[in-house]
């Protein structure tokens, strides 16, 4: 059974029709990537996973368990953490307030304690600013603490919502380093890149999203071999 | 050929522009605007060449829209202000009217008066770091504790209870009033904010004052309208000598220490708790928020409680100043906090508390310290005054507040 089976989900704004049919699905210890233009619905599907959206037909399932209307709150509780887009730390609290919000749903201090090392250990700049105010933090750190934050919950699967946004090359190589560190280390991942190389050479599949819609689904390599993805998403002729 | 003329004339062109840009603007903001726009006129006047004028309306241009009518009148008001209240001071002062002692006490009483707006403030800055709402029924809620609290207070009173223990029965007072004020406020936002959460921010405001009205005229037909006097706890009574021969009124220590007490727990309950950080998340980023596992709603009506615990306790110091409940009494003193909030910078916790402070202290020194030396008659009837007219200032000159910047630089 997959971890997360997302079947024939359909999300609205108002009476905008952002998810026409989505279903995707994530096995145990997969990296699986998202891609698609600006506005094709990846940001408003990861959103409906973690229950900050609900939709407005179809279901999500985790580990056979239907999530789909439980609030996102509880959500968490259940294994899915989210970095969002645009990384959102909370910028008057330090680092580790942030971290701390991050476990919020944990009662196991031993356990947290742990993972807080553990990002530490995949950030060590964090350790150096643990006692800074997010709001200062450069944007490569804020990405770091977003997706550290993510990971307080420890969680099964994590949802990365364009991890490489707004870095410089070398802190991208860095940050997509890390997501497969992550990713040995147990954690499933959904991926949302524009960076559709990036994401293609680490994930083991990938659902090419557009305007609401999955158009194409395959293996990360077969989809870089793909003449339409290529032409699209990886600016290669 | 006449694109090669174009290049040519492209940074010379640039460079023109760059200093037109650059160097009145600069000259404009250190310079007032007065004498800034006499220099503008003059040098257009007296070196009439096209690139001057052009410079010289390029400076007008900036000048007007940086420095508009109203500004300019604004500040007149504001320096006028600045200069009566200069005037008035310095006349008392020379005076000499007043001792040390005097003004001692005056700030004293402001303190304590201060400390009980800092706790309602509290409530108002809370409530509006999370649902960017003003509640304006806040000061109902700041009513009803101690409405409540004097049923409790005349019965212990009667049964001589009050007299044989002051201290367990003023507890059990303030726990009956916190109670009160506390159950008020977490019914007004189930009933009257929550579904109203998605609504347009103009849609709670009026209901908040809807909500406000609802209170007052349900304590008054329940209860009447007429003023009830609290009973006195005798240990309370007089005074205490402090150094250098004034005497601070007991009930005013009393107040003074409760709410510091109450003050910095709450500081530590914000800052350093699980639930008071949760409380700064949401009221940063609610749908972050939820994602880290955080029930949104919940600290909601943890902010309504403890907002409405703080108010409760505010009005029995309140009544330990005053001595008397009424249906309206919240109206005074609710609005007041509200000014001490938007003072502080509302939003902001540490804001409040200083607002609060502040305007105690303004207002219990304004009179004398004012309006006595400009020869004002009954200056205390204009005490009152002060707060709304502050209240229009802040507004006007720095709607953020004291420590508004904050609130401001998070945006970024
Ligand atoms: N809050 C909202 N209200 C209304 N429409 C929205 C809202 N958020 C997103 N949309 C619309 O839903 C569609 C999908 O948006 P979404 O943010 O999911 O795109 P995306 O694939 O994440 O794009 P990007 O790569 O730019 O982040 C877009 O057409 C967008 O305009
Ligand atoms: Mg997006």
């Amino acid at each position: 059974m997959a971890l997360l089976e997302v079947k024939d989900i359909h999300t609205y704004y108002g009476a905008i029709h952002a998810l026409k049919g989505i279903s995707i699905h994530v096995d145990e210890g997969e990296i699986v990537t998202l891609i698609g233009a600006n506005g094709a619905g990846k940001s408003t599907t990861l959103n409906t996973i973690c229950g900050i959206l609900h939709p407005g037909e179809g279901t999500i399932t985790l580990d056979g368990q239907p999530i789909h209307e439980l609030p996102a709150h509880e959500i968490v509780m259940r294994g899915v953490s989210q970095a969002p887009e645009g990384r959102r730390v909370f910028g008057r609290l330090t680092v580790i307030e942030n971290l701390e919000m991050g476990a919020y749903a944990r009662s196991d201090k031993a356990g947290i304690a742990r993972d807080m090392e553990r990002v530490f250990a995949l950030f060590p700049r964090l350790k150096e600013r643990a006692k800074q105010v997010a709001g200062t933090l450069s944007g490569g750190e804020q990405q770091m603490l977003s997706i550290g934050r993510a990971l307080m919950a420890n969680p099964r699967l994590l949802l990365l919502d364009e991890p490489s946004m707004g870095l410089s090359p070398i802190l991208v190589e860095a940050i997509f380093d890390t997501i497969r560190q992550i990713n040995s280390q147990g954690t499933t991942v959904l991926l949302v890149e524009q960076n559709a190389l990036m994401a293609l050479s680490i994930a083991s599949r990938g659902y090419v999203l557009q305007t609401g819609e999955i158009v194409l689904h395959d293996t990360a390599a077969a989809l870089q071999e793909n003449e339409m993805v290529r032409k699209a998403y990886l600016g290669i002729e | 050929m006449e694109q090669g003329r174009a290049t040519m004339l492209a940074p010379a062109c640039s460079r023109l522009l760059a200093k037109f840009r650059l160097k009145p603007a600069r000259n404009l903001e250190c310079r007032s605007w007065a004498s800034a726009a006499q220099a503008g006129l003059a040098h257009s006047k007296t070196w009439p060449r096209y690139k001057d004028v052009y410079k010289g309306r390029i400076m007008l241009q900036r000048l007007t829209r940086r420095v508009s009518g109203t500004t300019v009148s604004m500040w007149l008001i504001g320096l006028v202000i600045l200069a009566v209240v200069a005037y008035g001071t310095y006349k008392t002062l020379a005076l000499g009217k007043y001792s040390l002692a005097n003004w001692t006490d005056l700030i004293i009483y402001g303190v304590a008066q201060g400390s009980v707006y800092a706790l309602i403030a509290l409530g108002y800055t809370l409530v509006y770091g999370i649902l960017r709402m003003i509640n304006f029924a806040h000061s109902e809620v700041f009513m009803s504790g101690p409405f409540i609290g004097y049923f409790v207070a005349t019965s212990l009173d009667q049964a001589g209870f009050l007299d044989r223990q002051p201290v367990i029965g003023l507890a059990i007072v303030l726990l009956v009033a916190m109670l009160t004020s506390l159950t008020i406020a977490v019914l007004l936002e189930r009933i009257a904010y929550r579904p109203l959460r998605r609504a347009p921010r103009l849609v709670p405001l009026i209901t908040a004052i809807g909500a406000s009205f609802f209170l007052q005229y349900t304590f008054r037909g329940l209860f009447g309208s007429g003023i009830k006097g609290y009973p006195e706890i005798e240990q309370l009574k007089g005074t205490w000598p402090l150094a250098g021969g004034v005497n601070i009124l007991k009930t005013q220590v009393v107040v003074i220490v409760a709410a510091v007490i109450m003050l910095a727990g709450l500081y530590y309950f914000v800052q350093r708790t699980k639930t008071g950080k949760a409380m700064q998340a949401v009221s940063e980023d609610k749908d972050i928020a939820a994602l880290m596992g955080i029930d949104v709603d919940h600290i909601i009506v943890v902010t309504f409680a403890v907002g409405g615990a703080l108010a409760g306790a505010a009005g029995v110091l309140y009544v330990l100043l005053f001595r008397q409940v009424h249906f309206f009494m919240g109206f005074i003193p609710g609005i007041k906090a509200f000014t001490a909030a938007v003072l502080g910078g509302i939003g902001n916790v540490v804001g409040a508390m200083l607002g609060g402070l502040v305007l105690g202290i303004a207002e219990s020194l304004f009179p004398n310290l004012v309006l006595d030396g400009l020869g004002i008659p009954a200056p205390y009837q204009l005490k009152d005054a002060l707060a709304f007219i502050l209240l229009v200032l802040i507004l006007i000159f720095r709607p953020t507040g004291i420590l508004g910047e904050r609130l401001a630089a998070k945006k970024a």
